[in-house]
This record gives C-alpha cells, structure tokens and sequence, in this order.
C-alpha cells in the first residue's frame, strides 16, 4: 500500500470514530457554521467537540506547517482529507477570515514573533477575525482609503472609518488597512493588527435587503496600535492586501458544492416521466447545471495547477467573477423554482423567509471582495494585456 | 488523476500545433475552396497525419495504433481546430474507429484498425437522416434475407463520405423509429451496388454526403456486434466523437479569441487601440472565462472516457458547452474585429462556418442540454 493509500485508510478510521453524527448532515446556512472567537456559542456539544478534535491535528488548516499548529499535510494528502470528508458529509469545522485570508498573509509576510503568536489562536479558533478595507469613499478604488494613522513612536494613534466590515460586532481582532503616507496612493497604506476592545474602537452593523446585518461601520476614535502589530514593512501593505484579495477571491468564488439545483426542484415540484414538469425552468435549471458543473470542472483544474507548481495570479479574478454570477443566478433559480413560496418573509414554513433572505443576500457576492468589473479589470490588464 | 496534461499529453499538443501550423495553416483550406477540389483536404496532408499516428490515436498499439486515448485525441482535435486543417481525422480516426472500438468483432477490427490507423482506408459513419441528430429516429430499414442483409433507406451529414472507403451506416432491424431497440450497424464498401452517394459540399468549405441505400445487399459478416443491440456501444462510442467535437470547437474558440485580443491591441480609433475602451475589455474577459471554464468541462470528459464507462453525462456537458462557447467566440470575434471580420479576404469567416456545424454534428446545444439534464435525473 503507497503512502498515501495508507492515509487514506487511516484518516478514514479517525474521521469514522471523531466525527459526530449530527456533524455529519448538511448544514442549513451561515446560522449553522462554526465561527469560533472569543463571543461565539457553540450550538451544540457536537459542534464543539469536533472543533476541538480537528484542531488538535491541526486539520481546520490542513496544510498550514505544524510549528505553527497546523496540519502539515500536503496537498495529495490534503486533498484526501477533503475527499473523506466530503464522503461522510462532514460539516467544516471551522470557518473563518482567520483561515480564508489573515493566516496565508501571516504565513507569507508575518515575523517568526507574529507567526507564534497570531497563527495557532486561528488554527484552535480561539480568535476571530475581521478585515478592514474598505471605506466610505474608497470602494473599488481600494487604495483611495484614508483612515489615518500617526506615529508615536511604538505605537500609531489612528483616526478614520471603515465600511463593510464582515462580523464586524463578533469579531475579536481585526487586520486592518491604513494611511501611513497621505503623500501617495498605493506606497502610503500599512497592514496593521489590532483587537476590537482597544479603547476607540467601535462598531455598527449594517441592515441590509435581507434583513440581515452581516457587515457593520467600523469607527476608529484615537485609536492605539501598537507598531509590533505592523505586518510587513511600513508603506508596504498594499503587497500584502492584494495578496490576501487573492486568497478571498477563490473562496468567494469557490461556494463548495451546495445541493444540486434539480434536486431541489425535483422535491419541490416533481417528476413526469422522468422529467421536470416545468419544460422551460427544467431548460433554465440545464443551462445553469451546465455552467455550474464546467465551473467545478475549472476549480479542480485550478487546484491541479497550482499544486504542479503553476502561479495562478490572476486567474482567482476569473474564478470569484464566474463563481459569484454563478452564484446569484443559481439563487434567481431557487425562487423560481418555489413560486410563491419563496416570498414568505417571516414564519416557521419558510425557517424565516429563507430562500428570500438566501437570495438578497447573493447579490453582494459579486460587489464583495472587489466587484464583477474589478475583476474583468483585472483579468483584461493581467492576464489578456490589454493596455489602459 | 490530476485535471492537467500530463508531459506526454503535453509534448503531444506541441508537436500537433507545430505540426497543422507548418503543414495545414488555413490558408490551405481556403486555397482547397478556391481550387474547388473535389477531395476537399490533401491527401498528402492526411498521409503525413497518419505517420505522425494521428489517425490511430484512440487505437490500441496491437492493432497498430498510437493509444494516446481520448485525451490524445481531443488534443489534436483542438490544434486542428486552430488552423481549421481538413483532412478525414474525425471521421475515420475519431469517430469510426470509436465506433468499430466499441461495437465490432475481434476479427473485424483487426481487418478494420489497423487499416484505419495506418490510414489506408478512410472510415466513416453514417447516422443521420434528418436535419437534426437523432440516432434512434433511425428508419433505414435491413431486411433479413438467409444469411445476407438487404439494406433501403437515406443517411445525410456523412461526414467525408463522398471519399470513404468504408461506410458503418446505423440500420433498423426491428422496432419502430423512434425505439433504441433493432439497431443494428453494418459495414458497407464503397462502390457496393445500390449505394448511392451524393457529395455536398457545405458551408464550411468541407464535405459530407447524402447516400442513398437502394437495397444494398450486405453478408452477415457486414454485421457490427449483434443485430438489433447496438444502440449502446453506438452511442458510446458516438459520446467519444462528441467530446473530440468539443475539442475541436474549443480549438476554434480560442484561436478566435486569441486573433481577437491582438486586434484589441493593434486597431486604433479616437487615436488609442480599442483594447483600451472597458466595453471591449469587458467583452473580451468574459469571453477569456468562459473559454477557460469550457476548457476544464472538456478535458475532464476527455479524461473520464479514458477511464472507460458511461461517459453520457460528461459528454453531453462538454458538447453543450463547447457549442455555445464557440458561438460566443466566433460572433464576438466578428464584432469585435469590426468592418474587416465580414470579408471573406479574412479568415474569421472560415472560423464561423465550421463552428457552427460542429455545433450541430452529433447534437446540438439543445439536443445536449436536454441529455444532459435527463442523465442528471431530470
């Protein structure tokens, strides 16, 4: 037996007897994930228990180094991790900003100190995280922002705001943009840490169409950071942003693969001989399956990439672009497919108008993390060459 | 298996896009067209192919093939697609020799592949008879006689059948059209008394033939696998024909679109290249993503018909999405290229003209779609 056919045997035999049962059906929306921090409830015992278990082994970050909590695995190994776990039909055990786009940056840029320090609270999710990018005026022009930062010496005394911050309100730190040099643009941001109780600091969530309130403003009042908390070289930041864009850009694009669109028709409406009875939705529902099936195909093919050594750059602009559309078409499809059902806004017969809420909320998915047209920018300057 | 090349496959697309560019660039089409050959490729081109092992790539090594498999296939299929180069490599090399693969004897493909992969013979198979693919509507009827097989009926879209050899023409037995049942495929010579065949030559400046079966009497050794049961091994081998289609269309799309990009760059108007307006930029990303995602949908069914099975799915998907992309690609390279993607002079024009009937061949979007959502279970 090769190597990795024997971790396969066992990885299988560890995941059989560590992974609850009730953390083995599908989970229902954001409501079921597990977000860990310093304010997080665990929903159940189960949830907490298989948190615990995989963070021990460091597989919540599967292929981060082991020094630093991590699972060490490599990506052969991590990709059978994924695939026995997607067999039994194991929830993630943790998400989280920490994982998706701090803990590749710290990895890259962080000191040896910051490493120690900063890396295993993500792994165990001890610590959430939050991104402060954006502001009132500096949306797709990200490097516009102008939250300002003053040097004392150790530390910077920050003023400014930030908008659109993620669990702003639920997050413990938050990895943070700002002005160091108002002089010039992309050579005057620094990417600093900082936790949300520093005294200055305040937060106020966003209502959105769904209902919800996801994002929140982020106030900063004379606030102190302390410059140990400066990752990278001061002025440098923005080497560090795009990269970590880079990382939240395949995950945004990369939705997992959720229930299969005709299965939910299918329950929702039937079957005659075989066939939806609704001849031009099932055609509808064929055209996305088509597309959503070739996106898949390109994620893998993605990964395949990368790990045989090729620098995939630009191409996360194509996959958060097609992956976001893609995605809010698929939820113009669900309401579809529930008529008038879906509208119900409140109530135990739609578990609160979730189809409805499911679906405001996908239309941010291609604004998020840079919109559709950031990203055909990008692909068009980067990739095709196209001149300015 | 990692959804990349492989060294192999990789050498393979290189020696094959140096190859149609050296030897078969489409000036070699057009000038075909010009000349109004009645061949409709070279000969010499199609000898050289099969040197190089092209015709024989789905074909084992113990019947003189080159067994690069499907992937191999879809490979060539796509350099090919670049510089439109004609010759007879999908109907004989493809589709026929996918079609004996999965339906004949163990004598009779080690008549037929050898001979195939060498070249000497060109293949080809006849299915459809009405304007749209739909091998079970099948109504060429073959009648039973002692040991013989008298066959009556019409084939259209015959791709390269005005010059093959061998035709494998897909005949009712039994059952009703419109039933997978009573299929049958027989082996039919060129030159058999009774068969008509009418050359077409079509938009894409190819050919493919009407033939007519004016009781064209065949030997039981004509019979390909058992009467009346070859619906699945035909359909099978056809889903292989459909995803090098695919291939080929992905060939087409991406030179459209990469000839696209360099005029972005070079047509100037308002004094700056046009490639600096975000309407055109925009335009031509988006077509770079769907390109690239047909891409993966294609190799990955590529793949898994190597792996052997029940590749419906995967082909229906790759075939669907292929012919929409390639009539994105082709209409956008068009418009894009402006006044001048209308002459004939330029090459765009080849470009579309066979995109649209590889679109069509062995199913359309919709007929793929529609497969496509009945293999997924709706």
């Amino acid at each position: 037996m090769s190597d990795l056919e024997a971790f396969r045997t066992e990885t299988r035999a560890w995941l059989e007897e560590n992974c609850p049962q009730s953390m083995r059906t599908p989970m229902k929306g954001e409501a079921d994930f597990c977000w860990g921090g310093r304010k997080f409830k665990f929903q159940s015992e189960d949830q907490k228990k298989w948190l615990e278990r995989m963070a021990t082994r460091g597989w919540t970050v599967p292929t981060w180094p082991k020094e630093y909590g991590g699972g060490g695995l490599s990506k052969d190994e991590a990709k059978i991790l994924a695939t026995e776990m997607k067999r039994i039909g194991a929830r993630p055990p943790l998400v989280s900003f920490g994982i998706w786009m701090l803990g590749p940056a710290l990895l890259k840029f962080g000191t040896e100190e910051q490493k120690k320090e900063f890396i295993p609270p993500i792994v165990r999710g001890e610590i959430r995280w939050c991104q402060g990018y954006s502001e009132p005026n500096a949306g797709s022009d990200l490097a516009a922002l102008a939250t300002k930062a003053v040097d004392h010496g150790d530390h910077y005394i920050i003023n400014g705001q930030k908008i659109w911050t993620s669990y702003a309100d639920k997050a413990d730190w938050i990895f943070c943009l700002i002005r160091t040099d108002a002089t010039v643009k992309h050579d005057g941001i620094s990417f600093v840490l900082f936790d949300m109780e520093t005294p200055g600091v305040s937060t106020k969530p966003i209502k959105l169409i769904s209902g919800y309130s996801p994002f929140c403003e982020t106030f900063f009042d004379d606030a102190k950071v302390l410059k140990k908390n400066l990752i990278g070289e001061e002025n440098k930041g923005w080497t560090i942003a795009k990269y970590l864009l880079t990382h939240e850009r395949s995950n945004i694009g990369d939705m997992g693969t959720p229930t299969p669109l005709n299965m939910l028709a299918k329950d929702k409406l039937g079957t005659k001989d075989g066939e939806l009875p609704d001849t031009m939705l099932r055609h509808q529902i064929a055209e996305h399956e088509i597309d959503a099936a070739c996106f898949l195909f390109t994620l893998e093919r993605a990964k395949d990439a990368a790990k045989a050594g090729g620098d995939q750059g630009a191409f996360s602009s194509l996959l958060k672009g097609y992956g976001t559309e893609l995605n809010k078409d698929r939820h113009e499809l669900i309401v579809k497919v529930n008529g008038s059902d879906a509208f119900e806004w409140e109530g135990q017969f739609s578990n609160n108008g979730e189809v409805a809420r499911s679906w405001l909320r996908t239309k941010g998915n291609s604004i998020e993390g840079g919109t559709t047209e950031v990203q055909l920018n990008i692909i068009s300057k980067r990739i095709l060459g196209l001149p300015s | 298996m990692a959804l990349v090349l492989n060294e192999e496959q990789q050498l393979l697309k290189e020696s094959a896009e140096g190859f149609f560019t050296e030897k078969a660039p489409v000036s070699q089409l057009r000038k075909l067209r010009d000349d109004a050959d009645e061949t409709g490729f070279s000969t010499e081109l199609w000898t050289e192919m099969s040197e190089m092992g092209f015709a024989g790539l789905l074909i084992d090594e113990d019947h003189g093939g080159t067994a690069f498999g499907c992937v191999g296939a879809g490979i060539v299929a796509e350099a090919l697609g670049k510089t439109l180069s004609a010759s007879p490599y999908l109907a004989s090399g493809v589709v026929a020799a996918s079609v004996v693969k999965a339906a004949a004897s163990e004598a009779q493909k080690n008549e037929l592949l050898p001979a195939i992969a060498a070249g000497e013979i060109i293949a080809t198979l006849a299915v459809d008879e009405g304007s749209r693919h739909a091998p079970e509507g099948t109504a060429l009827k073959a009648e039973k006689s002692g040991d013989a097989y008298k066959l009556s009926g019409m084939k259209t879209f015959v791709p390269e059948g005005h010059v093959a050899d061998k035709i494998i023409v897909l005949a009712r037995t039994g059952g009703e059209a419109g039933s997978t049942e009573g299929l049958s495929l027989f082996i039919v010579d060129r030159g058999a008394s009774g068969l008509i065949v009418d050359r077409t030559i079509s938009v894409d400046s190819r050919n493919w033939a009407k033939i007519t079966f004016e009781g064209v009497t065949v030997g039981a050794n004509a019979l390909l696998g058992a009467e009346g049961k070859s619906f699945e091994a035909l359909d099978s081998a056809l889903d292989r024909a459909r995803i090098v289609v695919a291939a080929e269309l992905l060939g087409i799309a991406q030179h459209c679109f990469n000839e696209t990009v360099e005029y972005l760059k070079e047509r100037k108007q308002f004094g700056v290249p046009i490639g600096s307006f975000q309407a055109l930029q925009h335009r031509a990303a988006q077509l770079f993503g769907e390109i690239e995602v047909t891409r993966s949908a294609i190799l990955k069914a590529l793949q898994v018909a190597d792996a052997g099975g029940n590749v419906a799915w995967f082909a229906s998907l790759a075939k669907a999405k292929a012919s929409k992309t390639a009539e994105l690609a082709t209409n956008e390279a068009i418009q894009m290229h402006g006044g001048i993607g209308m002459t004939d002079e330029f090459d765009m024009g080849f470009y579309i003209k066979r995109a649209r009937v590889l679109q069509h061949l062995y199913g359309d979007f919709n007929y793929h779609a529609d497969r496509f959502a009945r293999c997924s279970g709706y």
